[in-house]
């Protein structure tokens, strides 16, 4: 009876942690207990971790601009490359030690960052994403044409950063960890950054920029120091990825690299601080759950994506705030998920097309309707492998269908 | 010997063929409540766009507190004391309202490049922002987000947020603007109060209000101030009776 009572307080004082203490023991708890994981399920489930937390490093940083100061920048993956060419560079001519190598990194993206965004945070909207766009595709060609350090092929690194002369790096359950420990102080500071003096200048202008600026605030220094904090941080995530792999090339800079950051930020959402990191980790999970199932993973990795920027307003997060909020209930999408089950076995016995109208209909009892349809796409996937015509015409049908919502609500006005 | 606190010295301002301020002087003293009233079209809020600095004037000079400020930007200008509120509200919707008025006092008390400690529990800066909250009464909506006020409590929040700053001028825009009957006797009464304490230069539509609050009155028509001089002066001016009032007579 002790004992059960022990857990009941237990379970008291969890609940009575903040919202926002308790989200970052479900993030950063489960990563922490991963290597233990892999030691029974192989050794690449740390791999991926360490990728999924380096990535995620990045698309924090990406957040502080898109999230935090309204400037989606389209070439952030440009301080990807610049950090781990930075240190790169130093370790193929022997010197790749911490204490030089990741103040050059986190310094060269600084100065890459003020140089640029002195022009660039000058613009806004669309003007802005061209302008980093075309900084960063400059940085990609930089790199395409540094022959001494590869060139187009890229430079493979001598070995992992040292440690005051010693190799810990090697180990990867080290490495884990440290890129753990990088991701975690990255998240507390972006936390304090948000919330402090400079953070409510910031975000105030991305609220109403006339009325932050009739106050006495000037919107050039603060976006300028938030764009040069964001390249120094995407700096640091370049520095490890290039120790992950120990090699380099100007791939790490293309736009599409670019795109796939800005697309963790949306997929897990920009409204809050988690975002980023639950985005990093579903677009890399997706990105190889998908790519076991089909080597035309993109195929369906598009249409998702579409899906999710047509409906998921708010991204992953979003979905998060609103269940707490009291806007979609716990025990509807319980309901769902029965239906979904259900459907599942009445798939088995055969009967395709009912099943799927169940799945769609309990679904659309779950969530508001417009948003029914995404969700009937995910589960139609999960549900029956579905084949590339196939999703091409489910995803005509969700467009057809998201039009005709549209204009019968605009016909209701 | 009141000094002039705002001086407009002949500046113009023309879009292409259109001259909407045409070699406007005007000189507004230390302590008075100077309203600026015209016909729609006047040039009023061009006016205003040009004292606060979001638009440059094509000659003449403008000088605040004896500062030539016409070729510095909005924000320099906030920071010398001339603080404003706006035809449209402009509030930050996503911060409550007392965070509004915070971002106000932080503007003036100490740097805002601190990255570290959150500006949400810093004493002073909260004490302030409640005490302009105080001064036009609406201390009690405080924590609810600005977006969620009515029209009539937002332009309070306006003229607060204007109030943190410590202004030497306070440009108000036709703050009675979109107000029923009950705000705009609330506002006109808060406004009232803040006139023995503030110099402040109003612009409205509203006439009751303007004769209610102003010591002194000029009539901008067509980018040309007419008349300048006591409500009851301008009031009984031909040349304002012609041009504007005329149309109500």
């Amino acid at each position: 009876m002790v004992g059960s009572a022990r857990v009941a307080s237990l379970a008291a004082h969890w609940w009575a942690l903040p919202f926002e203490e308790r989200l970052a023991v479900g993030l950063f708890l489960p990563l922490m207990l991963l290597p233990v994981a892999a030691l029974g399920l192989g050794g690449y489930l740390l791999v991926i971790g360490e990728r999924a937390m380096i990535l995620a490093i990045a698309a924090l940083s990406l957040q502080l601009l898109i999230g935090v100061a309204g400037l989606i920048s389209f070439g952030h993956a440009a301080f990807l490359g610049i950090g781990a060419y930075a240190a790169g560079i130093l370790a193929s001519h022997g010197h790749g030690t911490l204490v030089l190598a990741l103040p050059a990194a986190i310094l060269s993206s600084a100065l890459f960052a003020l140089l640029t965004g002195a022009i660039a945070v000058r613009s806004r909207g669309v003007y802005f994403i061209m302008i980093t766009l075309a900084f960063g595709q400059m940085a990609y060609f930089v790199a395409s044409s540094l022959a001494p350090y590869g060139g187009d092929d890229g430079l493979t690194w001598p070995t992992r950063t040292l440690v005051f002369g010693t190799r810990v790096l090697k180990s990867e359950t080290v490495f884990y960890y440290v890129a753990l420990a990088a991701l975690g102080g990255v998240y507390v500071l972006m936390g304090r950054l948000v919330g402090s003096r400079f953070g409510r200048v910031l975000r105030g202008l991305t609220d109403n920029e006339r009325r932050v600026e009739a106050i006495g605030f000037a919107p050039y220094p603060y976006r300028l120091t938030a764009y040069v904090m964001a390249g120094a941080t995407c700096g640091l995530a370049g520095f490890l990825l290039g120790n992950e792999v120990e090699f380099v090339s100007p791939a790490y800079m293309h736009w599409q690299r670019s795109g796939e950051l800005i697309l963790m930020v949306l997929l897990g959402g920009s409204g809050q601080r988690y975002g980023p990191i639950v985005g990093a980790m579903t677009y890399l999970l997706l990105e190889e759950s998908l790519a076991r199932f089909t080597e035309h993973w993109k195929v369906i990795l598009g249409p998702l994506l579409v899906v999710v920027a047509l409906f998921g307003r708010g991204g992953i997060a979003g979905i998060i705030e609103r269940w707490r909020l009291g806007e979609l209930s716990l025990a509807m999408l319980w309901a769902a998920c029965g239906a979904i089950a259900r459907a599942q076995a009445k798939r088995v016995m055969g009967g395709l097309r009912q099943a799927e109208a169940v799945a769609a209909g309990a679904l659309d009892r779950a969530i508001p309707r417009s948003k029914a349809s995404a969700a009937a796409f995910v589960a139609r996937w999960r549900l029956s492998k579905m084949r590339v015509g196939e999703a091409v015409v489910s995803l005509a049908l969700i467009v057809d269908r998201s039009i005709s919502t549209t204009i019968a609500r605009w016909r209701r006005r | 010997m009141t000094k002039a606190v705002l001086r407009l010295n002949g500046i113009e301002k023309a879009f292409a063929a259109l001259k909407v301020t045409d070699c406007l002087s005007l000189d507004v003293l230390e302590g008075e409540t100077h309203a600026i009233i015209g016909p729609n079209g006047a040039g009023k809020t061009t006016l205003i766009h040009q004292i606060s600095g979001v638009l440059a004037p094509d000659a003449g000079r403008i000088h605040f507190d004896g500062r030539d400020v016409t070729d510095l930007p909005v924000s320099a200008r906030a920071h010398l004391g001339l603080a404003r509120t706006f035809q449209i509200t402009q509030v930050l919707a996503s911060f409550t309202t007392l965070e509004n008025v915070a971002l106000a006092v932080q503007a003036s008390a100490g740097s805002s490049f601190r990255f570290w400690r959150p500006a949400e529990v810093e004493t002073p800066l909260n004490a302030a922002a409640m005490a302009a909250l105080a001064t036009v009464g609406i201390a009690a909506r405080a924590p609810i987000r600005a977006g969620a006020l009515s029209h009539g409590e937002k332009r309070l929040l306006e003229i607060a947020i204007a109030l943190a700053q410590a202004p030497k001028l306070l440009l108000l825009d036709e703050p009675m603007a979109g107000a029923g009957a009950q705000e705009t006797h609330r506002l006109v009464q808060t406004l009232g109060e803040l006139k023995r304490r503030y110099t402040i230069v109003l612009v409205e539509h509203d006439m009751q209000a303007v004769f209610a609050l102003a010591d002194r009155v000029s009539v901008l028509v067509e980018g040309r101030i007419i008349a300048t001089g006591t409500p009851q002066a301008v009031r009984t001016n031909a040349a304002v009776r012609a041009a504007y009032l005329g149309h109500a007579a």
